[in-house]
């Protein structure tokens, strides 16, 4: 047996995806249920020389977190429900100043304080918009440890390759469930290295005017290049302008990089999707409930598929219509009131064919639950 | 090196009004940062938001013009990644101790390496004189219309309760002692707080009668005394003025390089 095979919990799937993925920096603060991110990367972190730091609260992780960032380091917070909410000033401040950076939401049931140690999937929602103002934001999830490990690498790639926050949005059942995973060889998974500035010292620098190619090669903090950094509108010195000219530029700039490369960001799994008449579309735990159901059902002969999501954001609304062309029923399987549900019937032309099958009482949705609404949905009474 | 030389003309005009102390401040800061001989790339200047906060942009360091109450924190990680950068964070009265109270207390606690200076101008001046934590009983306000009903902190104790291993306090008509403090305090290897009284003609002064800059600055003359002075004890109103805390205590990232030392010999105690 390969001792890169290890039994771990999804929280720690995550430690190991972001230390492979060449993690600098943590900081963070205990929450439910994501406080083994933290209390293993205390350990880990120093190990390598990297940094670990508890800070005071939600707020100072998130800051330290962009502030080293800055100055070259691959850096992570991780938290859950209350203490998204009170990061999420700061993720927009890393979105207007396009420092990369990897926050990582074990969802649990809300709102308020709500289920501390039960699952949901309420923050979907949040994770798009939960900072003020127009903005466009990465959000990515998994259904299983190994590709878990897998989605954290890309968690960080992306937050290089496009200098923005990426939210990893997990839920309780995934963090706290125990199965096998297989550690990656080094060099097995691609790795971004930050694109940093050609400019030479004594040149003038400008951080944030942005190559053809929209992407801004960085210069770290604390090196050759002095620079402004703030969270007002700015210009390519990163000095504060309300030149509406400029505004407008980094408006666009901010949502071009993430919206014009829906493609390039959406990940997803297909299953029995070629002919199915009805298809399932799920993420996170949920997903392998839907999985579960729609294994038995083809092996009953039904024509049923799932298509797993794990690009929330940007919502990879046009492979979702592609997908769901054929389809009688689409049945969206999630913890929440619908929240994917919505970009799935606004991606469709006919959303009358769009159905939900949830759970938002703290309790994992079981295979069960979903042939009970998929009975009704399918006419075949309860 | 001239004064010139420090600061980013392209932002000129800078926005403080006439008569503010903070374009005081600003000055002694460069002075002092040439007196100790750094360069301008071993600086991390990281502020949050009001009319100190805008000190960051018009100067030529690394700097991180941040959100309201948190520059301490974006600090503690840009120090704590590179402990060789010098950290100083300007911040203003509520900037440090309403919003960002907690972070205050928490690096303090730490004893990390950064230097924090207070711009002390007991009032809310960007968003137009609402009173702050260091505004004082009685004193009026937009949002204080019959007098201000609060206390105010006395941020050098609090600093020192908090573990701040030095603590300082200055006025901007104290030119000279203002430059000294603060090369202290940048040298001083802790967590260095400078609490600087400047004057805010425009709001503070305005709403509560006290004259305009020169009058705020000589209140600063004659109520102010040196720490220890025997005036204070005739007369106990008076503010005291000079360092309070010097302490040699053991620094935040030295400490957790202690850590990585002992996570490397897999000793986990």
């Amino acid at each position: 047996m390969s001792d890169k095979l290890v039994f771990v919990q999804g929280n720690e799937a995550c430690v190991e995806g972001a230390l492979y993925a060449g993690l600098g920096f943590f900081a963070g603060y205990p929450i439910t249920p994501s406080t083994e991110i933290a209390e293993l990367l205390s350990i880990r972190l120093p190990q390598r020389g990297g940094k670990f730091i508890q800070m005071e609260d939600e707020i100072a992780s998130m800051c330290a977190v962009i502030g080293a960032s800055l100055t070259g380091l691959k850096s992570m917070t991780a938290t859950s429900g209350p203490g998204f909410s009170l990061k999420q000033e700061a993720i927009g401040y890393a979105i207007m100043t396009e420092v990369p950076c990897v926050v990582v939401n074990v969802m649990r049931g809300g709102p308020s304080t709500g289920l501390p140690t039960k699952v949901s999937q309420g923050d979907v929602m949040q994770a798009r918009w939960g900072t003020h103002g127009d903005h466009a934001i990465v959000a990515l999830t998994a259904s299983n440890h190994q590709d878990l490990f897998a989605i954290t690498v890309e968690a960080f790639n992306i937050a290089e390759t496009y200098r923005t926050p990426v939210i990893l949005l997990f839920d309780e059942v995934i963090g706290h469930m125990r199965e096998k995973l297989i550690l990656p060889e080094p060099g097995e998974i691609p790795l971004v290295q930050r694109l940093r500035t050609s400019v030479r010292e004594g040149t003038d620098y400008h951080p944030y005017l942005p190559r053809e190619d929209g992407r801004l090669p960085m210069s770290d903090f604390g090196g050759v290049h002095r620079y402004n950094v703030t969270g007002l509108m700015h210009d390519m010195w990163g000095f504060p302008t309300d030149n509406p000219q400029v505004a407008y530029g980094l408006m666009r700039h901010l949502f071009d990089k993430i919206e014009g490369h829906v493609e390039e960001i959406t990940r997803m799994k297909e299953f029995f999707l070629d002919d199915a008449e009805t298809v399932l579309i799920s993420y996170g735990s949920s997903a392998r409930s839907a999985l579960h159901v729609v294994e038995n059902r083809r092996a009953r002969g039904e024509k049923m598929g799932l298509l797993e999501l794990q690009t929330l954001w940007p919502f990879p609304s046009a492979a979702v219509r592609e997908r769901c062309n054929d389809a009688k029923f689409v049945v969206v399987v999630e913890m929440n009131m619908g929240q994917i549900l919505l970009e799935v019937k606004k991606a469709l032309d006919d959303p009358e064919r769009v159905y939900l099958a949830n759970r938002i009482d703290g309790t994992f949705i079981s295979p069960t639950d979903i042939r009970n609404i998929l009975r009704v949905i399918q006419g075949k009474g309860v | 090196m001239a004064v010139k030389d420090y600061v980013r003309e392209r932002f000129m005009p800078h926005i403080w009004c006439p008569g503010c102390g903070h374009g005081t401040i600003m000055n002694n800061l460069v002075r002092a940062i040439e007196s100790l001989g750094l360069k301008k790339s071993e600086i991390v200047m990281v502020t949050g938001i009001g009319c100190s906060a805008r000190i960051s942009g018009y100067l030529d360091f690394h700097t991180l013009h941040t959100i309201h109450g948190r520059a301490l924190a974006f600090a503690t990680g840009v120090k704590l990644a590179r402990p060789e950068l010098t950290l100083i964070v300007p911040m203003g009265d509520g900037d440090a101790l309403a919003i960002g109270g907690n972070h205050f207390l928490h690096a303090a606690r730490r004893n990390i390496d950064i230097t924090a200076i207070i711009m002390n101008n007991s009032i809310y001046g960007m968003t137009g004189g609402q009173f702050s934590p260091l505004s004082g009983y009685g004193k009026m306000a937009t949002t204080a219309p019959y007098g201000n009903i609060y206390e105010s902190f006395d941020i050098a104790q609090l600093a020192k309760a908090a573990g701040a291993s030095f603590v300082g306090r200055t006025t901007t008509y104290h030119v000279a002692s203002m430059k000294e403090m603060i090369e202290e305090a940048i040298r001083h290897k802790g967590f260095s707080v400078v609490e600087i009284m400047t004057q805010c003609p425009t709001y503070f002064g305005r709403k509560n009668k006290v004259g305009d800059a020169v009058d705020m600055l000589n209140y600063y003359k004659d109520q102010t005394v040196p720490v220890g002075s025997e005036k204070k004890k005739e007369n106990p109103a008076l503010i005291e003025r000079g360092i309070f805390v010097r302490e040699e205590r053991a620094e935040y990232c030295s400490e957790y390089e202690k850590t990585v030392e002992k996570a490397k010999r897999g000793r986990r105690v």
